[in-house]
């Protein structure tokens, strides 16, 4: 009994943290029709700035307390920079090639990237526990839990139902539905379709960088930890359906709770637990769980 | 144009004559180096074909990792040392395992194809890691030194060896991969291409096209799996991660997909450059991987081969 409800805690916060990442993803893909193969590494870019300046802030001694804004702020920036310069600079130029060549460009920004975290931040691993000890731990039912994974998944909550806000009952929501629905159309309708995919991109950049920099306190940071991430939210994604937020959170449910049975129970499954539910998904409902049928232009 | 074909057949006899006689020329290292590179190409070649019927994938190392441990399988439990067998052995595993996969894998397009292969790549990669007592895990296997035609290969013999074996190989494979490529099923797989709906409404089954050409792709990266493993004598699950397949989808690229030739010059390109970059600079290796891909996006999407046809064309007038 103490055993399901650890597996189920750790399950919930490894999802809230898949769906931090995966939100992202799938959220550019939705506008922009693009899976960008660098959102991993905006991730880690995000997690290593965000441990960076809780390091740093620690040092000084100050209050411990304003160290979660410092996370936010690291996610911010790093999108802010990067989801632009990627899409201005390089993703726009390729929007009428083929599907693959996007891909290809995406992959050449993620290997930049991944040399770039290992030019400002060295090999060695970085730890900055300091937001995730701060907070300390409770007693549930007879588990000991800390407390952080608690605020991951409240943060979690907290954007998904923001998003789902922001798509479903705003203006800005109505303009994202109609540049996805027909660009053409919206660019006659007065829309500044450019500019809301740089924002959408960059929108996607700032939840990976969030994802990153939320869970820098929890894992320590070594190189290559972009490509897993990437890996992982590929699989959560394409168990929800490229571009829809709710299949990401659902993803994310059902591939956080796998993944934390499996590493309870069958210890040798845990790595590819994910890749085979993603896989059986595919099989059967090969859109995923809230994909749409693409119609098959002639 | 019958006189240039003749040309072209007659530089091409001289290419592999020149390249049968490397070894008396060059360093043992370098011989080594185009082996390497020589294996590799395959499994690029797989890569391009695929990507010619406009299908990409993230995972075609799965099947390099079928063919390496397949081999390095049968030398450690059934004591098979003979490397005609163990290739052979290296091309059924991978021919099986994408006629299976196939079956699955073949219904998808772009991003799911890319995704899907992706994903049981990974999944081989993560059953290579656990059941150690088989596969021996991150330390990978050891490879006994293979015999050839029944001679024991040790040393500088073995190295000159593979080094024939997988320059005879490779072309009989391009060349079969050519054939392939100008047969109906390749003429299809070039009309999906362009569009997939309109080859079906011409009573053409795609499917067919896609899984045949898939299985193809995996026998060749599997061939490339088994002379790796018989050349370097040690393997590990490395062979099946996504950045051995992100290293076969950049030769592809760099290359180009223009010509079966053309994943063999941007394997031995490749392998060349990393091995001085590397020593170079470790830290900025893949940054210099990224940048080269992205110039070739923007301002060469031939490929290096596009250069070749350009002073083709230029020789030709």
């Amino acid at each position: 009994m103490r055993l399901l409800l650890v597996v189920a805690l750790d399950g919930l916060t490894y999802a809230s943290w898949l769906f931090l990442v995966s939100a992202g993803l799938t959220f550019t893909y939705g506008v922009l029709r693009v899976l960008n193969l660098a959102h991993g590494n905006l991730y880690a870019l995000g997690a290593y700035l965000g441990a960076t300046l809780v390091l740093r802030y620690a040092a000084t001694g100050s209050v411990p307390a304003l160290a979660y804004g410092l996370l936010f702020l690291a996610a911010v920036v790093i999108g802010l920079v990067f989801g632009p310069l990627i899409e201005r600079g390089f993703l726009r130029r390729v929007y009428s090639r083929d599907e693959e060549v996007q891909l290809l460009l995406t992959f050449s920004i993620s290997l930049i990237l991944e040399d770039v975290v290992k030019l400002v931040w060295g090999v060695n691993p970085i730890f900055a526990d300091m937001p995730y000890s701060y907070l300390g731990r409770v007693r549930l039912g007879g588990v000991n839990y800390a407390w952080y994974p608690f605020l991951l998944t409240a943060i979690a909550l907290a954007i998904g139902v923001l998003l789902w806000l922001v798509v479903t009952r705003t203006r800005l929501g109505k303009v994202l539905a109609s540049v996805i629905t027909d660009r053409e159309v919206s660019l006659t309708l007065g829309i500044n379709v450019p500019r809301v995919y740089t924002w959408a991109f960059t929108a996607g950049a700032v939840l990976a960088a969030l994802g990153g920099a939320l869970t820098a306190p929890m894992f320590s940071l070594a190189p290559g930890v972009g490509a897993e991430v990437l890996v992982t939210s590929f699989a959560v994604i394409a168990i929800g359906g490229l571009g829809s937020i709710g299949g990401a959170a659902l993803g994310a449910l059902i591939v956080g709770l796998a993944r934390s049975a499996a590493v309870y129970f069958f210890p040798e499954l845990d790595l590819f637990a994910i890749y085979l539910i993603m896989a059986l998904v595919l099989l059967f409902r090969p859109q995923g769980f809230f994909g749409e049928i693409e119609v098959r232009r002639i | 144009m019958l006189a240039r074909a003749r040309t072209a057949i007659y530089v091409a006899l001289g290419a592999l004559v020149l390249l049968v006689g490397v070894p008396l020329l060059v360093s043992g290292w370098i011989v080594f180096l185009l082996t390497v590179a020589g294996a590799k190409a395959l499994a690029v070649l797989g890569v391009v074909l695929l990507l010619r019927g406009k299908l990409l994938t993230f995972g075609h190392a799965l099947y390099y990792a079928v063919g390496a441990y397949a081999a390095g399988m049968a030398v450690k439990y059934l004591a098979v040392r003979e490397a005609l067998v163990l290739l052979t052995l290296s091309l059924l595993a991978g021919v099986a395992m994408s006629a299976f996969l196939g079956l699955l894998v073949a219904r998808y397009r772009a991003v799911y194809f890319a995704l899907l292969n992706l994903a049981f790549s990974m999944v081989l990669y993560g059953i290579l890691l656990k059941f150690y007592s088989v596969t021996g895990g991150t330390d990978g296997l050891g490879i006994a030194e293979p015999t050839l035609a029944g001679v024991r290969l040790s040393g500088s013999l073995l190295r000159l060896a593979m080094y024939e074996l997988t320059v005879v190989l490779t072309t009989l494979l391009v060349y079969f991969t050519y054939r392939f490529f100008a047969s109906p099923t390749g003429y299809t797989l070039r009309a999906i291409r362009d569009n997939e709906v309109r080859v079906e409404y011409m009573g053409v089954s795609v499917w067919r096209a896609v899984y045949v050409s898939y299985v193809i792709a995996g026998g060749l990266a599997a061939v490339a799996g088994g002379l790796i493993a018989l050349s370097v004598g040690h393997i590990t699950p490395d062979l099946a991660f996504w950045s051995q397949s992100g290293e076969f989808v950049f030769v592809a690229v760099l290359g180009g997909t223009g010509s079966m030739l053309a994943p063999a010059v941007g394997s031995v390109l490749f392998e060349f450059v990393r091995n001085y970059a590397f020593e170079l600079s470790p830290y900025t290796w893949q940054m210099t991987l990224g940048i080269v891909l992205l110039l070739i996006i923007f301002f060469l999407p031939g490929g290096v081969w596009s250069l070749t046809t350009l002073a083709w064309r230029r020789a030709g007038r």
